[in-house]
């Protein structure tokens, strides 16, 4: 990877974003994959999603004053750039329509969340379904 | 139906359906208005088609694809542009820069970036200099031309010749004759431009703006050794040379780039900076070697008078641009400022006024602050005390991890463009910042008050 490029870049396996901590920035990935990962008890880190190059993470930071959701760490190489909450906000404050680009991508996000739910939600209707005729056999004479 | 200021909605002049936009030039002003112009109006639901004309393709090495600047991307716009999309590849991006060194004839110091990443783009603006070895790479004026293209902006690859009125609207001929008419014609032909002269008549009450000459020349020294005795850090100068503003050193592959402001930058001076010892001793055996390319480009120093009319606004440094710095910075904020006047308001001389000039007005008031704060550092260049006690400051606080980072944060905001002069200025009325800086001039001057590292606090050399 091309060290004078812009940005930071993260060994394989180097986390960017650690679930739990405290943010104040995001990121956008400029070459590379990352891994997302949300720590579940019991249940240890469970893979989410991969982010390729593009992808802009970390932005809840930017609104809330709330603790990392998940884990973000390099899957290979991967070379990141930050952007400060403080600087984005200001010019977010001349310029409201910077902002747009991050209202498109939480706005594809939560369609994304809302079809994943959506199909969750069918199959354990189906399972249910399942189970209640499994049932009903079970106690027919 | 009567609209807010008394004119019925027909008589308004904004853009629908079908309008048609011209853009003069297709360097960054004109490439960021068009992006912006045509993605706000997608998400409005406005068919718009716009025509950049630019004659350049910026394939060619040397000054006939280049357009002259010093090719510096701030730290603000780079992470702005993230922000919005636009990332700079490798490509593009000659080199990262994380540093910055500060040169005086009192010693040297390093400034880190505030955080551990190359946030800033050293970039050529056409496709590298005069003898430099024909190379995929694309400039940033072309990846820019590029991205306006593939969000649908057509370039039209001729020379605007005259800008004329008919029944009302702007028509844009070409050197063959083709004449276009326009509901929307946006002028960014910045002020090294035969054309910003050329059509300066075009709208009443535009007046050019103030220019002042700098020089920029390019070295070449291979990517080796331009890695080893220059690094990710750009190197500045306070010299204590007469007319002599700022003096940088920029690497970028296998080049580097001298970039000198000032008033009347003759031969005389730039033999003066380039035979001075801070100088000199960045290069291998305190040797600067010839130049491969120069340049003695225009920057805007004071705005344009009403750079918008009816149907009309000009964008980039032909209107108002960042004293000193941050001229891309400039051309985004001002072409992005006309292109949501455009397609949220109108394109009247009194939308342009309402929802375009505020943001020029707020970039011409820090320029206001920003005459203070040079005015500043130029009484810091004359006097070897005040140079020294800089110096010892930032060097100070280097050595100090986690500390108060006053003149480090200062200097690297007025090197790299990164904040509104106001903010640099507020920042150095805070009583500790003076205070520290009394402090390390008298501690300077005192025997056994010297530097840290012997005033030699930059890497590798």
């Amino acid at each position: 990877m091309d060290n004078s490029a812009l940005g930071h870049v993260y060994a394989d396996g180097e986390v960017i974003v650690r679930q739990g901590e405290a943010g104040d920035c995001m990121f956008t990935l400029q070459e590379g994959r990352l891994e997302v990962l949300a720590h579940h008890e019991g249940r240890g880190e469970v893979p989410i999603s991969i982010m390729e190059k593009g992808a802009i993470f970390g932005e809840m930071a930017i609104f809330e004053r709330e603790v990392r959701s998940v884990t973000v760490r390099a899957l290979g190489e991967a070379r990141v750039l930050t952007i400060d909450k403080k600087s984005f906000l200001r010019r977010v404050q001349e310029d409201p329509s910077l902002a747009f680009n991050l209202v498109r991508i939480m706005s594809q996000r939560i369609r994304h969340l809302t079809e994943q739910l959506g199909e969750r939600r069918a199959g354990a209707d189906r399972r249910s379904l399942g189970d209640r005729r499994q049932a009903d056999r079970r106690t027919r004479p | 139906m009567r609209g807010a200021r008394g004119k019925t909605v027909s008589d308004r002049l904004e853009l629908t359906d079908g309008s048609r936009v011209g853009v003069v030039g297709g360097g960054p002003a004109g490439s960021f208005f068009s992006f912006f112009l045509l993605s706000m109006a997608e998400s409005m639901g406005l068919d718009l088609t716009v025509d950049v004309y630019e004659p350049r393709f910026f394939t060619h090495r040397g000054p006939a694809g280049c357009n002259h600047c010093g090719g510096i991307i701030s730290e603000s716009l780079v992470q702005m542009l993230a922000a919005e999309g636009i990332n700079l590849p490798p490509s593009v991006v000659r080199r990262g820069i994380d540093s910055y060194v500060l040169h005086t004839d009192q010693g040297e110091v390093r400034i880190q970036a505030p955080v551990d990443e190359k946030r800033i783009a050293a970039v050529y603006r056409g496709n590298g200099p005069r003898e430099s070895e024909p190379v995929e790479a694309a400039g940033f004026d072309r990846h820019l031309l590029e991205l306006s293209s593939s969000s649908g902006a057509r370039v039209v690859r001729k020379l605007a010749r005259s800008i004329s009125w008919e029944d009302g609207r702007p028509r844009v001929t070409t050197v063959d004759g083709t004449a276009s008419d326009y509901d929307l014609l946006v002028m960014a032909v910045g002020v090294n431009s035969q054309a910003l002269n050329l059509f300066r008549d075009a709208a009443p009450g535009f007046t050019v703006p103030e220019t002042q000459r700098t020089f920029i020349c390019e070295f070449r020294l291979g990517v080796e050794v331009v890695r080893q005795w220059f690094g990710n850090a750009m190197h500045v100068f306070l010299l204590d040379l007469p007319r002599l503003g700022f003096a940088a050193l920029i690497p970028k592959g296998d080049f580097v780039t001298l970039c000198l402001l000032g008033d009347d930058l003759d031969d005389q001076l730039v033999e003066s900076v380039l035979g001075s010892p801070e100088v000199q001793q960045c290069f291998p055996g305190s040797v600067v070697p010839p130049m491969a390319c120069h340049c003695r480009p225009h920057i805007n120093v004071e705005a344009a008078v009403r750079p918008f009319a009816d149907r009309m606004v000009w964008v980039g440094d032909c209107g108002v641009a960042r004293l000193y710095k941050d001229g891309i910075g400039s051309a985004y904020r001002t072409a992005k400022a006309a292109a949501r006047a455009a397609v949220f308001h109108g394109v009247s001389a009194d939308d342009f006024k309402r929802h375009f000039w505020p943001a020029c007005r707020a970039l011409d008031t820090d320029n206001t602050i920003a005459k203070l704060v040079f005015g500043v550092t130029h009484l810091i260049q004359r006097s070897r005390v005040l140079r020294r006690g800089v110096v010892r400051m930032t060097a100070r606080e280097q050595a100090r991890p986690g500390g108060a980072r006053r003149m480090s944060g200062v200097l690297w905001d007025t090197f790299t463009g990164s904040a509104p002069y106001r903010d640099i200025l507020r920042r150095t009325m805070n009583p500790a910042f003076p205070l520290a800086l009394a402090w390390n001039i008298l501690a300077g001057s005192l025997p056994f008050g010297g530097m840290p590292n012997g005033g030699r606090t930059s890497n590798g050399q």
